[in-house]
């Protein structure tokens, strides 16, 4: 069919040489070349566009690690705090956090005056705008938990609202502050006479692993320890369910299923369901487990359920794999010495295939790990700030969130702080993710063998 | 006793099993091992299985049976309407075992001792304020028929409690007591245990049966509940999506099904050739040592959770297009649009339909290649004229399959496709899709006794019939053409 294509005066002449390239000689390595070219421009694409995304998540995120933090001596007033002086827990209780809140606003005022540090249009107001909504919080707990503090002077380090973070992670500038009723540029000067100071300074935050999610006003104090907490919850839960499980189903169908109309129906299960969009196992769930079933909504143990739905499939399609890969020689030496067919399987077969099966597992997990539509169907996107207990307490029926779902809960929200926070969230995502994967890549280097 | 405990009984009783067994068997022997028909620990795992099988089978029984039970004794407490309809019904059990639930925490913390719970009425003043007081939030007040349902509820759960662990503990027992009684030095045990070994494998392979059976029940009958509230032929063939949680809401697919299909057309744009030209390069021009580096990296596109995609559509891409293509040409102000969901839904698929074509194209034979080589072809012509024709039915499915999952595709358009239902030809105009509304019409305080709730049912339906439909065709295409060379 080409042969039509080619001009009889393409082809090459009698006279001319064969060390000059002919007309057709040059446009057939002309389209050599391109071919070469396309599939190169294929590859530096997508690989350009993975740099580019994993630069630009990583470049907005890593600023999540770090938190703009006010650090000042603060007077506990006993008049504010314990107005009748008898230090009765009973009684102190009913000091709210707006009555803590005067007392750290009083004491960072103080120390500002103290260390002369002062810009003109900024007043007591718009410094009390400094400290973080959730610090007030913080000391309440910490003078109930210790009264005797009451009357001391404390050193205490509050957090800076998201906007002076900002500030000195570049997300505010004097420019965007004239527009955004909730800063002046004159904040910002005094922002940075305070570093200078020593009063405020940008350091590591630890509470972003630790703290739970906080509300819109206050992105500062967001952290991922409940999504942190639910995600290990499901992984746990979905390894103890889905690996035996998966595992007795790939040594069935491989090793003893008769090859019968519903051995084959499981088949066709297997692989429609690895195809099935995650979604619908999301439905799945909602409707069986939490509707049916009467599962609490937002639990860790719905979550895994349905995950290990989803890494059911794979698994078991993986561990067919490995166990395929062990020769017939061990099977018919083990069969030869006299072990029935299930001695020969559990004996000889399965450990040999262990590490191909372990490597799957893990890599499923790792897919699972990541999956985001199905979990906010069953409703745990939801705004939890309270630790779920321990796993023995019933912790797993406990609402809680999941690091991607959390991503996702940030990225939702208006001020742009959560952007960075969620940017961050998907770092320590990545950063589970490349432990999983490199612990299976180790796991199939060390063990596995060829035949 | 709680679960925990009753496992914790199965687990000793097990342990106790395995001991006996493995003793009675050696003594009946005289501890002489050539005598006995199996190896002893074969007699101890007898002795556990034994033990553990019939409890948990028991155990779960009751677990799924009790709820059941409860909720016919307490039928007789609600008016005929709620006891009619399923929905109404389910709701009002959710409130009689929250409110149980509530009584429950209360004695526990010591704000009522548990006649003070079974005597409590509502005549004596508002129970719910009372229940708020312990932390438990309940809805509406509640009523007296809800409250002695609750607390008969209570009543019911406490002798299920007690029964289940007796059941369970006599059937742990039972079989403990069995599995002595057979064992001795000419009992079969490596058969018998093997037969049960045998029977958990085959039905741990039927939970992928299970699954699927849950997944078409679960669709299909919340769908014809939709379809009992909202006439078929409007889902289907009306032009207008405009829910609305205070009813008369306009529930047309169309919009939906074009922002679905629209989108995926974009992301295979994207991902065909892109993910076919890098398959190519890989498997005829690479050299070994690129190979093994290339193709991992690849690769890890695939691994990286679609959230994060999401959340780089969002932020990153759709700003740009915005900024630098919709609003100079004026086709559109908006981040999210079909354009950016996909772009990035296409990047996604690239590893997908790479790997796969990379497959098939490993799967021509090397005499095609040779053959071709052998008159005179470059390399490139023995691509273009051989490998790709003898290819094509396998990148057609892989393509195919790509577009299921694209169709498939959740957090991505979420994230980066916006939420309007619209029906416009403009790629920079924000539309929607499928997955986006079953998301948002199922997140959120629901009800799911409307319309507007039950409709996402529907909707996964039509997915799930769209993406197997794919599935089954693509499967259908490569299984073909793998047994030309096989």
């Amino acid at each position: 069919m080409s042969d039509a294509s080619i001009n009889p005066s393409d082809l090459p002449q009698k006279s001319e040489s064969l060390l000059v390239p002919s007309k057709l000689m040059r446009r057939r390595n002309a389209a050599e070349t391109r071919y070469k070219a396309y599939g190169i421009a294929a590859i530096v694409i997508s690989l350009a566009t993975l740099g580019i995304m994993l630069i630009t998540i990583f470049s907005d995120g890593i600023s999540a690690f770090s938190q703009a933090t006010l650090r000042f001596p603060v007077t506990m007033d006993a008049a504010t705090l314990d107005p009748k002086g008898n230090r009765d827990i009973a009684e102190m209780t009913k000091v709210t956090t707006v009555g803590y809140k005067k007392v750290l606003e009083k004491s960072l005022i103080a120390e500002l005056v103290l260390r002369q540090v002062a810009v003109d249009g900024v007043s007591e107001k718009d410094i009390g705008a400094f400290i973080s909504g959730d610090a007030p919080a913080r000391l309440r707990d910490m003078v109930l938990a210790d009264p005797s503090l009451i009357g001391q002077t404390i050193d205490f380090s509050a957090f800076a609202t998201g906007r002076i973070d900002g500030y000195f992670k570049g997300r505010v500038t004097m420019e965007t502050a004239k527009l955004d009723s909730n800063i002046s540029p004159e904040q910002l000067q005094l922002a940075d006479k305070m570093q200078e100071a020593g009063i405020l300074d940008v350091r590591f935050n630890t509470k972003f692993f630790t703290n739970p999610d906080a509300s819109d006003t206050r992105p500062e104090s967001a952290g991922l320890g409940v999504a942190i907490i639910g995600t290990l919850y499901m992984m746990a839960l979905v390894v103890v369910l889905s690996l035996p499980l998966g595992v007795a189903a790939a040594i069935y169908l491989e090793e003893f299923a008769p090859q019968n109309r519903f051995t084959d129906l499981i088949e066709v299960n297997i692989s429609n369901l690895a195809a099935v969009p995650s979604i619908v196992f999301g439905i799945l769930g909602l409707a069986i487990f939490i509707n049916f079933g009467g599962l609490p909504q937002s639990s860790s143990m719905v979550g895994a359920l349905v995950l290990t739905l989803m890494a059911l499939p794979t698994i078991i399609i993986a561990t067919r794999a490995s166990l395929r890969a062990v020769p017939p020689s061990i099977r018919t030496a083990a069969l030869g010495i006299g072990a029935s067919k299930v001695q020969m399987v559990f004996h000889h077969v399965l450990p040999l295939a262990m590490p191909g099966i372990l490597t799957g597992t893990i890599l499923s997990l790792a897919s699972s790990l990541g999956e985001t539509g199905p979990l906010l169907l069953i409703g745990m996107q939801a705004f939890v700030v309270n630790y779920p207990s321990g796993p023995l307490a019933g912790g797993v029926m406990e609402p809680a969130t999941a690091l991607p779902v959390q991503v996702y809960a940030w990225a939702a929200r208006s001020d742009p702080a959560f952007i960075e926070r969620a940017s961050g969230a998907i770092i320590v995502l990545l950063a589970f993710l490349l432990v999983m994967n490199i612990v299976a890549i180790i796991l199939r280097r060390r063990f596995e063998r060829r035949w | 006793m709680s679960v925990f405990m009753l496992l914790v009984v199965i687990a000793v009783l097990a342990l106790v099993g395995f001991v006996i067994g493995r003793q009675r068997a050696l003594a009946s022997a005289a501890g002489n091992i050539k005598e006995m028909h199996s190896l002893p620990l074969y007699y101890g795992w007898h002795g556990a299985l034994m033990v553990i099988v019939p409890s948990l089978f028991a155990l779960t029984f009751w677990l799924v049976i009790q709820p059941l039970v409860i909720e016919r004794q307490l039928v007789g407490y609600f008016p005929p309407e709620v006891v009619e309809s399923s929905a109404a019904r389910t709701l009002a059990m959710a409130d009689v075992r929250r409110v149980a639930e509530g009584l429950d925490i209360a004695i526990a913390q010591g704000a009522m001792t548990e006649v003070q719970a079974d005597m409590v009425r509502t005549e004596f003043g508002s129970v719910r304020d009372r229940l708020a007081d312990v932390g438990v939030a309940l809805g509406a007040e509640v009523t007296p028929q809800i409250l002695t349902a609750a607390q008969d509820y209570r009543k019911y759960a406490v002798v299920g409690n007690i029964g289940r662990s007796i059941l369970t503990f006599l059937v742990a027992l039972a079989g403990l007591i069995y599995a002595i009684r057979i064992t001795n030095k000419d009992f079969r045990a490596r058969n018998r245990v093997e037969q049960v070994i045998m029977a958990l494998l085959s039905l741990s392979s039927t939970v992928a049966i299970l699954t699927t059976v849950g997944i078409v029940l679960s669709l299909v009958g919340e769908s014809l509940r939709f379809f009992t509230m909202y006439p078929w032929q409007d889902f289907f063939f009306s032009l207008t999506w405009s829910p609305n949680f205070q009813g008369g809401s306009d529930l047309g697919l169309a919009p939906l099904l074009w922002g679905t299909i629209y989108i995926s057309f974009v992301s295979i744009i994207v991902a065909a050739p892109i993910g076919l030209f890098s398959a190519i390069y890989l498997a005829e021009y690479a050299s070994p040592r690129v190979r093994s580096v290339v193709k991992p990296a690849i690769e890890v596109i695939a691994g990286i959770p679609t959230v994060v995609f999401g959340l780089f559509a969002l932020v990153t891409l759709g700003p740009i297009l915005r900024d630098w293509i919709a609003e100079p040409t004026g086709w559109g102000n908006s981040g999210s649009s079909v354009m950016t969901a996909g772009l990035v839904i296409g990047i996604l698929n690239i590893p997908f339909v790479s790997s796969l074509a990379d497959d098939v194209i490993n799967a021509v034979p090397q005499a095609m290649r040779d053959g071709s080589y052998g008159i005179g072809a470059t390399k490139s012509e023995t691509i273009r004229l051989v490998i790709l024709p003898a290819a094509l039915p396998g990148i057609v499915g892989g393509m195919l399959l790509a577009l299921s999952r694209a169709i498939g595709e959740t957090m991505i358009v979420t994230m980066g496709a916006g939420a309007a239902a619209k029906l416009d030809l403009n790629p920079f105009e924000a539309m929607t899709t499928i997955t986006v509304k079953i998301v948002s019409q199922l997140t959120g305080d629901t009800e799911f006794d409307s319309p507007e709730t039950l409709v996402a049912f529907a909707l996964g339906m039509t997915l799930f019939v769209l993406t197997l439909g794919l599935n089954v065709v693509a499967l259908y295409i490569v299984r073909k053409y793998r047994e030309q060379y096989e």
